[in-house]
Protein backbone atom coordinates (compact mmCIF):
# COMPACT_ATOMS: atom_id res chain seq x y z
CA UNK A 1 0.00 0.00 0.00
CA UNK A 2 2.80 2.23 0.79
CA UNK A 3 4.44 1.68 -2.16
CA UNK A 4 1.56 2.34 -4.17
CA UNK A 5 0.79 5.66 -2.70
CA UNK A 6 4.63 6.33 -3.23
CA UNK A 7 4.18 5.57 -7.19
CA UNK A 8 1.34 7.51 -7.18
CA UNK A 9 2.77 10.42 -5.56
CA UNK A 10 5.85 10.21 -7.91
CA UNK A 11 3.40 9.66 -10.43
CA UNK A 12 1.57 13.43 -9.90
CA UNK A 13 4.84 15.20 -9.88
CA UNK A 14 5.86 13.93 -12.93
CA UNK A 15 2.15 14.75 -14.07
CA UNK A 16 2.50 17.80 -12.80
CA UNK A 17 5.22 19.00 -15.35
CA UNK A 18 2.88 17.21 -18.26
CA UNK A 19 0.40 19.08 -17.40
CA UNK A 20 2.16 22.78 -17.07
CA UNK A 21 3.71 21.96 -20.25
CA UNK A 22 0.28 21.10 -22.25
CA UNK A 23 -1.13 23.78 -20.48
CA UNK A 24 0.89 26.19 -22.40
CA UNK A 25 0.86 23.87 -25.64
CA UNK A 26 -2.61 23.96 -25.44
CA UNK A 27 -3.12 27.86 -25.15
CA UNK A 28 -1.09 28.36 -27.76
CA UNK A 29 -2.61 25.39 -30.09
CA UNK A 30 -6.11 27.26 -29.34
CA UNK A 31 -5.33 30.47 -30.24
CA UNK A 32 -2.96 30.63 -32.86
CA UNK A 33 -3.72 26.87 -34.52
CA UNK A 34 0.53 26.33 -34.34
CA UNK A 35 1.86 22.77 -32.57
CA UNK A 36 4.48 24.20 -31.17
CA UNK A 37 7.32 21.79 -31.32
CA UNK A 38 9.69 23.98 -29.55
CA UNK A 39 8.04 23.73 -26.17
CA UNK A 40 10.27 21.18 -25.00
CA UNK A 41 13.10 23.86 -25.97
CA UNK A 42 11.77 26.57 -23.96
CA UNK A 43 11.48 23.88 -21.20
CA UNK A 44 14.94 23.39 -21.35
CA UNK A 45 16.21 27.30 -21.48
CA UNK A 46 14.20 27.48 -18.27
CA UNK A 47 16.32 24.86 -16.32
CA UNK A 48 19.54 26.05 -18.48
CA UNK A 49 18.69 29.61 -17.81
CA UNK A 50 18.13 28.91 -13.74
CA UNK A 51 21.92 27.17 -13.71
CA UNK A 52 23.23 30.13 -15.58
CA UNK A 53 21.63 32.88 -13.29
CA UNK A 54 22.79 31.00 -10.32
CA UNK A 55 26.36 30.17 -11.58
CA UNK A 56 27.42 33.16 -13.59
CA UNK A 57 25.51 35.54 -12.03
CA UNK A 58 24.61 34.30 -7.96
CA UNK A 59 20.79 34.39 -8.49
CA UNK A 60 19.15 32.05 -6.07
CA UNK A 61 16.34 29.41 -6.84
CA UNK A 62 13.62 31.83 -6.33
CA UNK A 63 14.61 34.24 -8.54
CA UNK A 64 14.56 32.37 -11.40
CA UNK A 65 11.28 31.06 -10.78
CA UNK A 66 10.45 34.71 -11.78
CA UNK A 67 12.90 35.71 -13.99
CA UNK A 68 13.35 32.97 -16.37
CA UNK A 69 9.11 32.82 -17.24
CA UNK A 70 9.43 36.61 -17.73
CA UNK A 71 12.35 36.40 -19.75
CA UNK A 72 11.27 33.43 -21.73
CA UNK A 73 7.76 34.70 -22.31
CA UNK A 74 9.00 38.25 -23.87
CA UNK A 75 11.68 35.79 -25.90
CA UNK A 76 8.49 33.73 -27.37
CA UNK A 77 6.45 37.11 -28.09
CA UNK A 78 9.36 38.37 -29.91
CA UNK A 79 9.38 35.13 -32.25
CA UNK A 80 5.84 34.91 -32.38
CA UNK A 81 5.90 38.59 -33.97
CA UNK A 82 8.98 37.98 -36.02
CA UNK A 83 8.58 34.79 -37.57
CA UNK A 84 5.53 32.59 -36.57
CA UNK A 85 2.90 35.43 -37.00
CA UNK A 86 4.93 35.70 -40.84
CA UNK A 87 3.77 32.15 -41.55
CA UNK A 88 0.27 32.49 -39.93
CA UNK A 89 -1.69 32.81 -43.17
CA UNK A 90 0.08 29.45 -44.51
CA UNK A 91 -0.56 26.32 -43.92
CA UNK A 92 -0.14 25.36 -40.43
CA UNK A 93 2.57 22.76 -41.12
CA UNK A 94 5.11 25.50 -41.79
CA UNK A 95 4.96 26.86 -38.32
CA UNK A 96 5.44 23.12 -37.01
CA UNK A 97 8.39 23.22 -39.44
CA UNK A 98 9.62 26.52 -38.00
CA UNK A 99 9.48 25.78 -34.39
CA UNK A 100 11.04 22.20 -35.11
CA UNK A 101 13.98 24.44 -36.75
CA UNK A 102 14.01 26.34 -33.90
CA UNK A 103 14.26 23.68 -31.14
CA UNK A 104 17.49 22.21 -33.00
CA UNK A 105 18.98 25.54 -33.28
CA UNK A 106 18.40 26.30 -29.30
CA UNK A 107 19.52 22.88 -28.71
CA UNK A 108 22.57 22.97 -30.29
CA UNK A 109 23.55 26.70 -29.10
CA UNK A 110 23.10 24.98 -25.68
CA UNK A 111 25.23 21.93 -26.44
CA UNK A 112 28.08 24.05 -28.01
CA UNK A 113 28.65 26.18 -24.98
CA UNK A 114 27.86 23.40 -22.38
CA UNK A 115 28.16 19.92 -23.57
CA UNK A 116 25.78 17.23 -23.69
CA UNK A 117 26.75 16.47 -19.83
CA UNK A 118 23.83 16.95 -17.13
CA UNK A 119 24.50 19.50 -14.94
CA UNK A 120 23.96 19.43 -11.24
CA UNK A 121 21.11 22.18 -9.89
CA UNK A 122 21.33 22.16 -6.13
CA UNK A 123 18.44 22.04 -4.44
CA UNK A 124 17.20 25.55 -2.89
CA UNK A 125 17.86 25.24 0.92
CA UNK A 126 14.63 25.65 2.16
CA UNK A 127 13.04 22.92 0.38
CA UNK A 128 16.04 20.20 1.43
CA UNK A 129 14.86 17.74 3.41
CA UNK A 130 11.55 15.68 3.44
CA UNK A 131 8.16 16.18 4.79
CA UNK A 132 6.62 13.29 7.00
CA UNK A 133 2.77 13.06 5.20
CA UNK A 134 1.56 10.50 7.39
CA UNK A 135 2.02 6.92 5.98
CA UNK A 136 5.74 7.68 4.68
CA UNK A 137 8.05 10.99 4.31
CA UNK A 138 8.18 12.63 0.81
CA UNK A 139 11.02 15.01 -0.63
CA UNK A 140 10.33 18.67 0.23
CA UNK A 141 11.00 19.69 -3.26
CA UNK A 142 8.55 17.14 -4.78
CA UNK A 143 5.74 18.19 -2.43
CA UNK A 144 6.62 21.49 -3.26
CA UNK A 145 6.63 20.82 -7.13
CA UNK A 146 3.41 19.24 -6.63
CA UNK A 147 1.71 21.39 -5.06
CA UNK A 148 3.06 25.02 -6.96
CA UNK A 149 2.45 23.51 -10.39
CA UNK A 150 -1.31 22.89 -9.26
CA UNK A 151 -1.84 26.47 -8.00
CA UNK A 152 -0.41 27.26 -11.47
CA UNK A 153 -2.87 25.42 -13.57
CA UNK A 154 -5.89 26.59 -11.12
CA UNK A 155 -4.87 29.89 -11.33
CA UNK A 156 -5.05 29.59 -15.04
CA UNK A 157 -7.70 28.13 -15.21
CA UNK A 158 -9.25 31.15 -13.42
CA UNK A 159 -7.48 33.09 -15.04
CA UNK A 160 -9.33 31.56 -17.95
CA UNK A 161 -13.00 31.51 -16.45
CA UNK A 162 -13.54 34.27 -14.71
CA UNK A 163 -11.34 37.43 -16.36
CA UNK A 164 -12.26 39.36 -19.57
CA UNK A 165 -9.06 38.46 -20.80
CA UNK A 166 -9.66 34.75 -20.14
CA UNK A 167 -13.41 34.88 -21.92
CA UNK A 168 -11.85 37.09 -25.12
CA UNK A 169 -8.95 34.03 -25.33
CA UNK A 170 -11.85 31.26 -24.99
CA UNK A 171 -14.09 32.86 -27.98
CA UNK A 172 -11.10 33.30 -30.08
CA UNK A 173 -9.87 29.88 -29.87
CA UNK A 174 -13.25 28.34 -30.16
CA UNK A 175 -14.51 30.55 -33.25
CA UNK A 176 -11.59 33.51 -34.26
CA UNK A 177 -13.55 34.60 -37.88
CA UNK A 178 -17.17 34.79 -35.37
CA UNK A 179 -14.89 36.84 -32.31
CA UNK A 180 -13.66 39.57 -34.66
CA UNK A 181 -17.02 40.43 -36.32
CA UNK A 182 -18.35 41.08 -32.73
CA UNK A 183 -15.52 44.02 -32.41
CA UNK A 184 -12.55 41.81 -30.88
CA UNK A 185 -9.29 42.14 -32.15
CA UNK A 186 -8.16 38.65 -31.77
CA UNK A 187 -5.10 39.79 -33.08
CA UNK A 188 -3.93 41.87 -30.48
CA UNK A 189 -3.98 38.73 -28.00
CA UNK A 190 -2.13 36.46 -30.38
CA UNK A 191 1.41 37.78 -29.56
CA UNK A 192 0.97 37.85 -25.43
CA UNK A 193 -1.26 34.51 -25.40
CA UNK A 194 2.20 32.76 -27.36
CA UNK A 195 4.46 34.52 -24.62
CA UNK A 196 1.86 33.43 -21.65
CA UNK A 197 2.41 29.62 -23.40
CA UNK A 198 6.21 30.10 -23.50
CA UNK A 199 6.05 31.39 -19.98
CA UNK A 200 4.79 28.44 -18.81
CA UNK A 201 7.16 25.77 -20.40
CA UNK A 202 9.83 27.95 -18.90
CA UNK A 203 8.15 27.66 -15.44
CA UNK A 204 8.46 24.21 -15.78
CA UNK A 205 12.45 24.16 -16.57
CA UNK A 206 12.98 26.45 -13.37
CA UNK A 207 10.96 23.45 -11.18
CA UNK A 208 12.68 20.67 -12.95
CA UNK A 209 16.04 22.53 -12.45
CA UNK A 210 16.78 21.18 -9.51
CA UNK A 211 15.04 17.66 -9.60
CA UNK A 212 16.19 16.28 -13.07
CA UNK A 213 18.95 15.87 -15.25
CA UNK A 214 19.55 19.32 -17.04
CA UNK A 215 21.16 19.29 -20.56
CA UNK A 216 20.64 20.42 -24.10
CA UNK A 217 18.41 17.66 -24.66
CA UNK A 218 16.01 17.30 -21.48
CA UNK A 219 13.10 18.83 -23.72
CA UNK A 220 13.65 17.03 -26.40
CA UNK A 221 13.26 13.57 -24.41
CA UNK A 222 9.65 15.05 -22.84
CA UNK A 223 7.99 17.13 -25.42
CA UNK A 224 7.23 13.59 -27.36
CA UNK A 225 4.99 12.80 -24.39
CA UNK A 226 3.64 15.90 -23.79
CA UNK A 227 2.16 16.24 -27.50
CA UNK A 228 0.47 12.66 -26.44
CA UNK A 229 -0.87 14.06 -23.45
CA UNK A 230 -2.33 17.13 -25.71
CA UNK A 231 -3.42 14.64 -27.99
CA UNK A 232 -5.36 12.61 -25.34
CA UNK A 233 -6.88 15.46 -23.66
CA UNK A 234 -8.13 16.90 -26.41
CA UNK A 235 -6.30 19.19 -29.04
CA UNK A 236 -6.85 22.95 -27.60
CA UNK A 237 -8.39 21.67 -24.99
CA UNK A 238 -7.19 23.48 -21.44
CA UNK A 239 -8.73 21.56 -18.64
CA UNK A 240 -7.83 18.30 -21.09
CA UNK A 241 -4.40 18.91 -21.23
CA UNK A 242 -4.26 19.49 -17.64
CA UNK A 243 -6.37 16.57 -16.64
CA UNK A 244 -4.34 14.51 -19.45
CA UNK A 245 -0.73 15.52 -17.97
CA UNK A 246 -1.61 14.02 -14.27
CA UNK A 247 -3.21 11.25 -15.35
CA UNK A 248 -0.56 10.22 -18.05
CA UNK A 249 1.77 10.98 -15.08
CA UNK A 250 0.12 8.52 -12.70
CA UNK A 251 -0.41 6.08 -15.61
CA UNK A 252 3.35 6.22 -16.65
CA UNK A 253 4.38 5.91 -12.76
CA UNK A 254 1.53 2.81 -12.28
CA UNK A 255 2.88 1.09 -15.57
CA UNK A 256 6.48 0.49 -14.58
CA UNK A 257 5.54 -0.85 -11.35
CA UNK A 258 2.90 -3.32 -12.04
CA UNK A 259 4.32 -4.29 -16.22
CA UNK A 260 8.00 -3.76 -14.81
CA UNK A 261 8.21 -7.49 -16.32
CA UNK A 262 6.96 -6.53 -19.97
CA UNK A 263 9.39 -3.02 -19.86
CA UNK A 264 8.75 -2.87 -24.04
CA UNK A 265 5.12 -1.95 -22.59
CA UNK A 266 5.35 0.04 -19.92
CA UNK A 267 7.45 2.12 -21.87
CA UNK A 268 5.26 2.78 -24.46
CA UNK A 269 2.14 2.60 -22.56
CA UNK A 270 1.71 6.58 -22.80
CA UNK A 271 1.03 5.87 -27.11
CA UNK A 272 -1.14 2.96 -26.15
CA UNK A 273 -3.50 4.77 -24.17
CA UNK A 274 -3.19 7.86 -26.73
CA UNK A 275 -3.98 5.48 -29.62
CA UNK A 276 -6.70 3.93 -27.61
CA UNK A 277 -8.65 7.39 -26.97
CA UNK A 278 -8.51 8.30 -29.99
CA UNK A 279 -9.69 5.33 -31.41
CA UNK A 280 -12.73 5.42 -28.98
CA UNK A 281 -12.58 9.98 -29.03
CA UNK A 282 -11.37 11.12 -32.07
CA UNK A 283 -11.00 14.55 -31.02
CA UNK A 284 -9.20 13.52 -27.07
CA UNK A 285 -10.74 12.85 -24.08
CA UNK A 286 -12.49 16.76 -23.61
CA UNK A 287 -11.50 17.79 -27.16
CA UNK A 288 -14.33 18.71 -29.39
CA UNK A 289 -14.63 18.36 -32.87
CA UNK A 290 -13.81 21.00 -35.28
CA UNK A 291 -16.70 23.50 -35.66
CA UNK A 292 -17.34 24.65 -38.92
CA UNK A 293 -16.40 28.76 -39.36
CA UNK B 1 -26.68 54.47 -44.04
CA UNK B 2 -25.55 50.97 -45.90
CA UNK B 3 -24.67 51.13 -49.39
CA UNK B 4 -23.12 48.42 -51.67
CA UNK B 5 -21.70 49.15 -55.22
CA UNK B 6 -21.05 46.17 -57.37
CA UNK B 7 -20.00 44.02 -55.09
CA UNK B 8 -18.23 40.35 -56.27
CA UNK B 9 -17.19 37.35 -54.33
CA UNK B 10 -16.22 33.88 -55.37
CA UNK B 11 -15.00 30.90 -52.73
CA UNK B 12 -12.18 29.39 -55.40
CA UNK B 13 -13.55 28.86 -58.99
CA UNK B 14 -17.23 29.64 -57.95
CA UNK B 15 -18.50 33.37 -58.21
CA UNK B 16 -21.28 33.55 -55.59
CA UNK B 17 -22.12 37.19 -55.70
CA UNK B 18 -21.39 39.17 -59.49
CA UNK B 19 -21.60 43.28 -59.13
CA UNK B 20 -24.36 43.22 -56.51
CA UNK B 21 -25.45 46.78 -55.51
CA UNK B 22 -28.35 47.93 -53.23
CA UNK B 23 -28.64 50.72 -50.60
CA UNK B 24 -30.32 50.74 -47.12
CA UNK B 25 -31.45 54.15 -45.57
CA UNK B 26 -31.11 54.87 -41.98
CA UNK B 27 -34.03 53.35 -39.83
CA UNK B 28 -34.47 51.10 -43.03
CA UNK B 29 -35.68 47.55 -42.29
CA UNK B 30 -34.62 45.76 -45.55
CA UNK B 31 -34.87 42.21 -46.84
CA UNK B 32 -32.79 40.58 -48.84
CA UNK B 33 -34.57 37.44 -50.38
CA UNK B 34 -33.39 34.19 -53.05
CA UNK B 35 -32.76 30.57 -54.09
CA UNK B 36 -30.52 28.92 -51.60
CA UNK B 37 -27.07 29.94 -53.25
CA UNK B 38 -28.22 32.80 -54.84
CA UNK B 39 -25.23 34.39 -52.37
CA UNK B 40 -27.27 36.26 -49.38
CA UNK B 41 -25.23 34.78 -46.67
CA UNK B 42 -21.94 35.70 -48.79
CA UNK B 43 -23.34 39.39 -49.25
CA UNK B 44 -23.73 39.65 -45.37
CA UNK B 45 -20.20 38.15 -44.80
CA UNK B 46 -18.68 40.73 -47.25
CA UNK B 47 -20.59 43.67 -45.25
CA UNK B 48 -18.87 42.52 -41.95
CA UNK B 49 -15.47 42.31 -43.78
CA UNK B 50 -15.09 38.31 -43.74
CA UNK B 51 -15.15 37.05 -47.08
CA UNK B 52 -11.44 37.73 -48.44
CA UNK B 53 -11.79 36.95 -51.93
CA UNK B 54 -14.07 40.22 -52.87
CA UNK B 55 -14.14 43.03 -55.24
CA UNK B 56 -16.88 46.19 -55.59
CA UNK B 57 -17.34 48.82 -52.14
CA UNK B 58 -19.48 48.50 -48.96
CA UNK B 59 -19.94 51.95 -47.31
CA UNK B 60 -21.59 53.06 -44.12
CA UNK B 61 -22.65 56.34 -43.78
CA UNK B 62 -20.20 57.28 -46.46
CA UNK B 63 -17.44 55.70 -45.33
CA UNK B 64 -16.07 52.57 -47.26
CA UNK B 65 -15.30 49.98 -45.68
CA UNK B 66 -13.38 48.04 -48.03
CA UNK B 67 -9.83 48.42 -46.46
CA UNK B 68 -11.26 47.77 -42.30
CA UNK B 69 -10.73 44.20 -40.71
CA UNK B 70 -14.13 43.15 -39.21
CA UNK B 71 -13.83 44.23 -36.01
CA UNK B 72 -13.39 47.71 -36.82
CA UNK B 73 -16.62 47.52 -39.14
CA UNK B 74 -18.48 45.78 -36.02
CA UNK B 75 -17.01 48.74 -33.73
CA UNK B 76 -18.71 51.72 -36.33
CA UNK B 77 -22.11 50.13 -35.47
CA UNK B 78 -22.19 46.08 -37.18
CA UNK B 79 -24.20 43.85 -35.69
CA UNK B 80 -23.71 40.11 -37.08
CA UNK B 81 -26.80 37.68 -36.27
CA UNK B 82 -25.02 34.81 -38.38
CA UNK B 83 -27.36 32.33 -39.90
CA UNK B 84 -25.84 29.11 -37.66
CA UNK B 85 -26.59 32.06 -34.81
CA UNK B 86 -22.87 31.99 -33.32
CA UNK B 87 -23.19 30.36 -30.09
CA UNK B 88 -20.09 29.54 -28.46
CA UNK B 89 -19.64 26.22 -26.68
CA UNK B 90 -17.06 27.30 -24.32
CA UNK B 91 -19.10 30.52 -23.16
CA UNK B 92 -21.98 30.85 -20.78
CA UNK B 93 -25.17 33.03 -21.50
CA UNK B 94 -24.07 35.95 -19.74
CA UNK B 95 -20.37 35.90 -21.90
CA UNK B 96 -21.69 35.11 -25.04
CA UNK B 97 -23.90 38.76 -24.33
CA UNK B 98 -21.17 40.65 -22.87
CA UNK B 99 -18.39 39.30 -25.06
CA UNK B 100 -18.69 42.38 -27.48
CA UNK B 101 -17.90 45.98 -26.73
CA UNK B 102 -20.49 48.00 -26.70
CA UNK B 103 -20.11 49.92 -29.95
CA UNK B 104 -23.70 52.43 -30.26
CA UNK B 105 -25.20 55.19 -28.80
CA UNK B 106 -28.44 53.08 -27.38
CA UNK B 107 -26.75 49.37 -26.03
CA UNK B 108 -28.98 47.68 -23.92
CA UNK B 109 -28.21 46.48 -20.93
CA UNK B 110 -28.06 43.49 -19.19
CA UNK B 111 -31.11 43.69 -17.09
CA UNK B 112 -33.06 44.80 -20.10
CA UNK B 113 -31.85 41.82 -22.28
CA UNK B 114 -32.67 39.09 -19.20
CA UNK B 115 -35.67 41.24 -18.67
CA UNK B 116 -36.87 40.63 -22.76
CA UNK B 117 -35.71 36.96 -22.92
CA UNK B 118 -36.44 35.46 -19.01
CA UNK B 119 -35.59 32.04 -20.73
CA UNK B 120 -32.37 33.27 -21.63
CA UNK B 121 -31.97 34.65 -17.81
CA UNK B 122 -32.91 31.32 -16.10
CA UNK B 123 -29.74 29.45 -18.30
CA UNK B 124 -27.30 32.78 -17.87
CA UNK B 125 -24.66 30.18 -16.65
CA UNK B 126 -25.56 27.56 -18.67
CA UNK B 127 -22.65 27.14 -21.96
CA UNK B 128 -24.73 28.72 -24.65
CA UNK B 129 -24.84 25.63 -26.99
CA UNK B 130 -26.91 24.00 -24.18
CA UNK B 131 -29.93 26.94 -25.36
CA UNK B 132 -32.54 25.46 -27.90
CA UNK B 133 -32.55 26.79 -31.22
CA UNK B 134 -34.73 29.18 -30.76
CA UNK B 135 -33.24 30.21 -27.49
CA UNK B 136 -30.12 30.46 -29.20
CA UNK B 137 -31.69 32.74 -31.81
CA UNK B 138 -33.14 35.09 -29.46
CA UNK B 139 -29.11 35.21 -27.56
CA UNK B 140 -27.78 36.15 -31.31
CA UNK B 141 -30.29 38.86 -31.53
CA UNK B 142 -30.05 40.09 -27.75
CA UNK B 143 -26.09 40.32 -28.11
CA UNK B 144 -26.20 42.72 -30.76
CA UNK B 145 -28.87 44.93 -29.11
CA UNK B 146 -26.73 45.01 -26.33
CA UNK B 147 -23.90 45.93 -28.54
CA UNK B 148 -26.25 48.34 -29.78
CA UNK B 149 -24.93 47.79 -32.94
CA UNK B 150 -26.87 50.50 -35.29
CA UNK B 151 -27.46 48.33 -38.01
CA UNK B 152 -28.33 44.70 -37.79
CA UNK B 153 -27.11 42.05 -40.72
CA UNK B 154 -29.36 39.23 -39.52
CA UNK B 155 -29.16 36.17 -41.39
CA UNK B 156 -32.39 33.76 -41.54
CA UNK B 157 -33.20 34.54 -38.02
CA UNK B 158 -36.70 33.18 -38.32
CA UNK B 159 -35.23 29.59 -39.43
CA UNK B 160 -36.33 26.62 -37.87
CA UNK B 161 -38.50 28.58 -35.24
CA UNK B 162 -42.16 28.00 -34.17
CA UNK B 163 -44.89 30.53 -35.05
CA UNK B 164 -44.47 32.03 -31.85
CA UNK B 165 -40.61 32.86 -32.16
CA UNK B 166 -40.96 33.98 -35.36
CA UNK B 167 -43.70 36.42 -34.03
CA UNK B 168 -41.01 37.72 -31.00
CA UNK B 169 -38.64 37.33 -33.39
CA UNK B 170 -40.59 40.29 -35.39
CA UNK B 171 -41.65 42.45 -32.99
CA UNK B 172 -38.00 43.03 -31.58
CA UNK B 173 -36.62 44.12 -35.22
CA UNK B 174 -39.84 46.67 -34.63
CA UNK B 175 -39.06 47.95 -31.60
CA UNK B 176 -35.21 48.03 -32.94
CA UNK B 177 -36.73 49.90 -35.87
CA UNK B 178 -38.60 52.46 -33.85
CA UNK B 179 -35.44 53.04 -31.79
CA UNK B 180 -33.75 54.14 -35.24
CA UNK B 181 -31.93 50.52 -35.89
CA UNK B 182 -31.44 49.72 -39.39
CA UNK B 183 -31.69 46.27 -40.36
CA UNK B 184 -30.30 44.28 -43.42
CA UNK B 185 -32.03 41.15 -43.21
CA UNK B 186 -31.75 37.93 -44.96
CA UNK B 187 -35.23 36.08 -45.25
CA UNK B 188 -37.11 33.40 -46.91
CA UNK B 189 -40.56 33.48 -44.85
CA UNK B 190 -42.30 36.42 -47.36
CA UNK B 191 -45.18 36.80 -44.96
CA UNK B 192 -43.23 37.71 -42.22
CA UNK B 193 -40.55 39.53 -44.53
CA UNK B 194 -43.85 42.12 -45.39
CA UNK B 195 -44.58 42.24 -41.78
CA UNK B 196 -41.15 43.58 -40.32
CA UNK B 197 -39.56 45.55 -43.45
CA UNK B 198 -39.56 48.05 -45.82
CA UNK B 199 -38.60 47.62 -48.49
CA UNK B 200 -36.58 44.08 -50.37
CA UNK B 201 -34.35 42.77 -52.66
CA UNK B 202 -34.31 40.20 -54.95
CA UNK B 203 -30.96 38.67 -54.91
CA UNK B 204 -30.58 35.64 -58.20
CA UNK B 205 -27.19 34.05 -59.18
CA UNK B 206 -25.27 36.70 -57.50
CA UNK B 207 -27.08 39.91 -58.63
CA UNK B 208 -29.92 42.21 -57.24
CA UNK B 209 -32.35 41.47 -59.67
CA UNK B 210 -35.63 43.49 -58.31
CA UNK B 211 -36.18 46.05 -55.92
CA UNK B 212 -39.78 45.44 -54.40
CA UNK B 213 -41.83 47.29 -52.09
CA UNK B 214 -44.51 45.19 -49.53
CA UNK B 215 -47.09 45.57 -51.89
CA UNK B 216 -45.43 44.26 -54.54
CA UNK B 217 -44.51 41.18 -52.65
CA UNK B 218 -47.96 40.50 -51.42
CA UNK B 219 -49.62 40.93 -55.07
CA UNK B 220 -46.62 38.50 -56.55
CA UNK B 221 -46.58 36.22 -53.32
CA UNK B 222 -47.51 32.83 -55.25
CA UNK B 223 -45.33 33.67 -58.34
CA UNK B 224 -42.30 34.71 -55.62
CA UNK B 225 -42.73 31.40 -53.60
CA UNK B 226 -42.60 29.50 -56.86
CA UNK B 227 -39.40 30.68 -57.82
CA UNK B 228 -37.74 30.70 -54.42
CA UNK B 229 -38.56 27.27 -54.46
CA UNK B 230 -40.65 26.73 -51.23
Amino acid sequence: MTGFLQHTFDGLVNGAFYALLALGLAVIFGMLRVVNFAHGAFYMLGAMGAYVLLTEFGVPFWWALVIMPVLLGALGMALERAFVHRLAQLDPLYNFLLTFGLTLILQDLVKSRYGVQSIPYATPGELGGSVDLGLFDFPTYRVFVLVFAVAICVGVWWLLTHSRVGMVVRAATERPELTRAFGINVGRWVTPVFGFGIALAGLAGVLAAPMRAVNPLMGADLIIVVFAVVVIGGLGSIFGSVAAGFGIGLVQAWGVVYLADWPILSQTLVFIVMAAVLMWRPAGLFGREEAPA
Amino acid sequence: MLRIDNLSASYGEAQVLREASLEVAPGEVVTLVGRNGAGKSTLLRCVMGLHPDQRGTVSLDGRDLTRLPAYRRARLGLGWVPDDRGAYATLTVTENLTLPPRVGPDPWSLERVYEAFPALYTRRDSPATKLSGGEQQMLALARVLRMGARMLLCDEPTEGLSPLLVQQVGDLLREAKRHGVTVLLVEQNLHFATGVADRHYLLAEGRVVEAMDNSEVRSRERELLAYLGI
